[in-house]
Formats: C-alpha cells, structure tokens, sequence
C-alpha cells in the first residue's frame, strides 16, 4: 500500500449526499479479476453519456460536459470534497480501488458509510470526515476559486487551505500508523499468530461445533 | 452494571485481543466466499506466499454472474457467454482448488445466493462470527450471529489469520411491537424502518431487531429484514436465538448432531440481550401502522407507504434534500404528487438474497395464482435463492403457478439485483423489484427500481402498476 504523510493536491467536488458504491464504480466492471485498471471507470455513469462496457478504451467515450470532474479546472484533482453518507451500499473494495486509480489520495465529507471508511484505509485513500458546515465552506472556497488546492497534513491531523486556515481532524491511532508507514495489516496481524492459536485452543473446547463441519 | 446485549455477548465471545487503541482483534468462524470479491485477495495471498489458516472456516459459492437461463446455464461455467463473467467464476473454481477451499459450484444443487446457502445448508450457525465480501452479510444476523460485510483486503485478511481488526460498534434496538396486518411482511417493515431512519441512521451502530413484530416472523423473514440493515447504514443486523432460530438450524447439513448438538443448543439459549441491557438509541414502530411501502426515489430511505404521493422537492427542509428528491425525480421519471399507484412496471422481479426464499415465493404465487401477468409487463422474472429452495418451489407446484401467469421460472443466482448476469433493466424502464437497492443504474444503465415486497411485486405485475396487495387480495376474492 502507498504511503500517506503529506499531501498536497487540487480538490474537486462530488456535491450531493448519499454517493454509493454503485455510482462510484457500476457493477460491470466488478467482473475484473485484477485490483487495478478501475479509475478510467470512476463515476461511470456520470461521467460518460453511454454505457461503459469492462475493458473498453474510455477515451473515444463521450463525455458528459456537466459533469465536475470533465472540467478542465478540475484536471488532475487528488482531493475530492464529498457531502452526507459517501460511499453508502456495496462492499465493494473496487470504489476505493477506482479512487485511488484515478488519483484521489484524500475524501472529505461530513460522514461515511462504515464499510467504504474501512476500506478506504487499506488502500492508502484517507477519508476525513468533518462537521457538516466546515465542509460545506471547503464547497464554497472551492467554488470560488479556480485552482483550490488543499494540503493534508497526517502527521499533524490538520488541513491547510490556500487561505492559510487550518482544519484538524482526527484518525484512528492504528489506521494513522498503517497509512504512514505503508503497512500491510496481515503482516501486523500475524505478529499475534500465538495468541490466535491460543484463543482457537481454548475457543474449540468451549464450542467444537464450530470446527471441522466444512470439509 | 447493565446487563448485556446480544451483541456485546457475540463480541465478547469473539475477542482475541484488545488493543489500547480501542480496535480489536477479532475471530472469525465462518467466512463466506463468492466470484466478485475474492479473486484479489486469493491473488494477494499468491505474492505474499502465504496460506488460508483455517480451511474448515471457509465456504465459496458463484452468484453474481451466474446465468439464470437454464439453456445458458445448463452449459456449467464453460456455457456462461459472457467472457469476463466466466473467467469470474472460473476463477473461483481454480482459486478454491488451488487453496483447497469447499466450493458448492454453479450447476450443484445446493448452489444458490451465498446468503441463501449459508443458513439454508447450516454453514451459518447462531453464535458465529460470520464475514464475507459483500454488505448483505448481514442477513446471518437473523441467527443470532455477528455478521457483517468486508472489503477485498479484509477477505485476504480473513483467509490468512482468520481474524480481523475491528473496533465495537455501539448499540442500537429497533423494536416493532404488536403485530403485523395481513399483506405486510418482513420487506415492509425493513423498509418503513429504513424510512424512519434513513440510510445513514445505522451507521456505527449494530442493530438488534426486537419486539413482538419481528419475534412473530419466520427465519426467511428475519432474514430479510437483517439483510436490509446496511441499508439503513448499519453493518449488523441480528435478531435473539429462540425456538424458531434452533428448529430453523436442526437437521441442516452443517448443524452439528447428536450430543454436540445439544451442547450448542444450551450456549445458543443465552444468545439475547439481558433484560437490563442499555442501548445507546432505541427506534421504536408499531408493527399495526406499517403499510405495504413501495420506494419512489434512488436511495432506500425515499419510500413510502403504497397509499402516498411522490413528494415534491420543494417541500424540503434542506438545499441538498430539495436537491436530492428532483434529482431522484428526474432520473426516476416521476413527478411530485403522482400517486404511487400510478406507477407502472415494465418489468417485475422477484428475487435477490432479500426476497427469494421459499416463504417469499410462496408469498408472490398466493397473489398470482389463477390470474396473468398485465399485458404492459414485458418481462416478469421469478429468481430462487438456490437450488434447494428451486427444488422445493418446484415440489409444491409454485413454479407452475408462475409460468401459468405468464412468469419467467429460472435458475439461482443474484440476477436482476445487481445486474451483472443478462438480467437487466433496459434504459428508462420501471421495475417492481423485491430486492434492496434502487440506486442509480443498480439494476441496468438508466433503470428505474421500486423496492417492494414479494407479495407487492406480484401484485403489481398482476395489475400492471402498483396496487396495495391487502385490498388487491379481497378484491380478487
């Protein structure tokens, strides 16, 4: 996983509440195998006036001219800002995965849905959720001013905008060391192999239904 | 000190370490595999060199992208005409091989919705942890069991230390008191909940359902209202073990017998909340005042009662719900006021892991039985959870009953819900579905979904737009 310490980066808006996992990435490119390759797809069916097909060349597609992230003002953006529940419904690791192919490093939104904020640690993606209207100034700073880059500072757990504010937020102890370090978290896991192996011990005499009935 | 709740006892029981940060490493006894999102985390595995720890804990089925039409279907994996869903589920097939993972592959009988297959062969048991890469884990809860959905990475996690890295939840009751009406089911009370709530109301917490309402519901009806937790935002939904739970589980493939049977039956007996138990919310409904509820937006929580009116985005309190709902209305091509009984399907489905088991096809046949699918329904499609519910469908006559009305019997698998096989809304068409999701493209580019119940959904392809089944039901008599 790709580290996260400091990032700099344009932001760009995904401005309505209740973003799922489906509209980040339509279910047809979940039939990929691979965990790469997904950010030509992101926003599929908003960001293209057909229907994207898995394994397509994307860039003959027609896009759609209302949407942000076909701005050329929003070119290159890493940081989007998000609104209400981002990232509701499917599991699916692959919206996290499309995010981070297409090159946003960093979310922010007044909140998340459990399962997306989860996998987006495993991925070297932050989501930073804030009080509603503090992310709703970021909307507006951002609107106003064509070039709004925001600079996400880990380490210290703050944000500075080009108005010079900063903005803490706060991340789990655990998830902070992960991401800055880089770390693949079944590594750190196995680190406790001994103590899984005691707790199985000690859990299959209590309840040795729950063993060898699947093979 | 309060007593506990059915989720700190599961949590409890669970623990193998915890950790001064406040996360936990937790044990896992089931993990449930499908074609979608295991095929990284098994590839993962591969460069790391390392190995499932526990193979017993695991259990692979193909669901997604399985075809549902019997010619495609009768071909196996090889006769899936679409490549990339076959190299899919081939893939599944040689990665269970390959790791030495008990795969239920696509032409067994027992193959069917993971969250069909898991409780119907026993696999999943009340007291389990049990995960699996997809949000709609949570319908295990309905046993009594801490059961959510994970990520890809997480699956790679699961498969490699059978535990995973977590943090507490807090608690929230939702409790239906009294009694349901006739015609209203599990569905309606999942999303009148879902309603009350909203999508994001769950978030954070695990739900436990309670109340007289839901203790009166069968096991495939608890299931279905457990599966829609993650609707409302939770990852959990769970529901106390009682009799129906255990005579639900007896005699199942993978339940245990004979004396060890009985051991588990006693630890199954603790597994509800103490009678001091504290929540940190509780929701409260009256299991008389909910009504058939038909979905009119693209999310979950724009659901109404059958008898309402799409609402008008101007009466909203907020700048983005006023945004939200015309937006819902555009893409959904409806307009404020209309009456949710003018609505009309194009194409009725029943299926998906919320509603297709055999209560639920039972449910849908009781309406259509004797009459026919209304002439503007270009397609009606009746998806079996499995090939254990197919076949006992079949044994009670049920699909005749469907065919007869001019419905499409078909294969197991997951379908038109997610629309990753051939079964697909095309462009503006409305769908009376009895599945859990009417985002956006969910079902087809540009399909419009109205989450029903199955009894909703058959009522509406019989009438040919939405009606409220328990007047359609007199009416017919």
């Amino acid at each position: 996983m790709k580290a996260f310490t400091v990032h700099s980066g344009l932001a760009a808006p995904m401005d309505r509440a209740n973003v799922d996992t489906d509209l980040i990435i339509p279910k047809q490119f979940l039939k990929s195998i691979k965990r790469s390759g997904f950010g030509p797809n992101l926003f599929d069916e908003l960001r293209y006036l057909d229907e994207g097909q898995p394994g397509q060349d994307c860039s003959g597609r027609p896009l759609n001219p209302q949407f942000p992230l076909n701005l050329p003002r929003y070119a290159g953006a890493s940081v989007l800002l998000a609104r209400e529940n981002f990232g509701c419904g499917s599991s699916r690791e692959h919206a996290p995965w499309a995010l981070e192919d297409y090159g946003f490093r960093c979310i922010i939104a007044p909140s998340f849905a459990d399962i997306f904020f989860n996998n987006c640690f495993k991925n070297g993606v932050l989501p930073i959720a804030l009080p509603a209207e503090t992310v709703d100034s970021l909307f507006q700073a951002m609107y106003a001013s064509e070039g709004y880059t925001l600079e996400i500072d880990l380490p210290e757990q703050v944000i500075r905008t080009p108005e010079g504010e900063t903005i803490a937020f706060e991340v789990e102890s655990f998830r902070k060391h992960c991401l800055l370090n880089g770390l693949d978290d079944i590594g750190l896991t196995l680190e406790s192999a001994d103590a899984i192996r005691a707790f199985e011990a000690q859990y299959r005499q209590r309840a040795p239904w729950l063993f060898g009935s699947i093979c | 000190m309060a007593g506990q709740t059915l989720y700190d006892k599961l949590w409890q029981q669970h623990v193998v370490e915890s950790r001064d940060d406040g996360t936990a490493l937790i044990y896992i006894d089931r993990h449930l595999l499908h074609e979608v999102t295991s095929p990284q985390a098994f590839e993962g595995l591969r460069l790391a060199g390392r190995k499932p720890w526990r193979l017993d804990a695991n259990l692979a089925v193909p669901d997604h992208n399985v075809p549902t039409d019997s010619a495609e279907r009768s071909g196996g994996v090889d006769g899936i005409v679409d490549p990339v869903s076959r190299l899919q589920v081939k893939t599944l097939d040689d990665n269970c091989g390959d790791f030495n993972i008990v795969e239920i592959p696509i032409n067994d009988r027992r193959q069917g919705i993971v969250h069909v297959v898991g409780p119907e062969q026993g696999a999943t048991l009340p007291g389990m942890t049990v995960v699996c890469g997809d949000s709609h884990t949570s319908t295990h809860g309905a046993l009594g069991a801490l059961a959510h959905g994970i990520g890809t990475s997480e699956v790679e996690h699961v498969l490699a230390t059978q535990c995973l890295i977590t943090r507490k939840m807090k608690n929230m009751l939702v409790r239906v008191d009294g009694k349901l009406q006739p015609g209203v089911s599990a569905k309606d009370v999942a999303l009148a909940v879902i309603g009350r709530i909203g999508t994001a109301g769950g978030t954070g917490y695990a739900i436990e359902f309670g109340g007289e309402a839901v203790r009166g519901l069968t096991m495939e009806g608890r299931m279905t209202l457990c599966n829609m937790s993650i609707e409302a935002g939770a990852r959990m939904g769970m529901i106390a073990v009682d009799d129906i739970t255990i005579d639900y589980v007896r005699g199942r493939t993978y339940a245990p017998r004979g004396e060890l049977w009985e051991q588990a039956v006693a630890a199954w007996r603790e597994l509800h909340s103490d009678a001091d138990a504290e929540f940190d919310t509780v929701i409260e409904l009256r299991g008389e005042d909910i009504q058939p509820q038909v979905t009119w937006g693209t999310s979950p929580e724009m659901v109404l009662p059958v008898g309402g009116t799409v609402p008008d985005p101007e009466a909203q309190p907020t700048a983005t719900a006023k945004e939200a709902v015309r937006r819902a209305l555009e893409y959904m091509g409806l307009s404020a006021g209309q009456k949710i009984t003018d609505i009309r399907p194009d194409r009725v489905f029943i299926g998906s892991c919320t509603n297709s088991r055999i209560e639920d096809l039972r449910a849908a046949a009781d309406v259509v039985r004797g009459k026919k699918v209304a002439a503007s329904i270009k397609q009606a499609l009746v998806v079996p959870g499995s090939g254990e519910v197919k076949a006992q469908a079949e044994a009670e006559g049920l699909d005749r009953v469907f065919i007869d009305a001019g419905m499409e019997w078909r294969e197991p698998g997951c379908s038109m819900c997610l629309a990753m096989n051939a079964d697909k809304l095309g462009a503006g068409e409305h769908c009376a579905s009895t599945s859990n999701r009417n985002f956006e493209g969910r079902q087809g580019f540009g399909g419009r979904t109205h989450l029903v119940s199955p009894a909703m959904a058959a009522a509406a392809a019989v009438a040919g737009h939405f009606v409220d089944v328990r007047t359609f039901a007199e009416d017919a008599q």
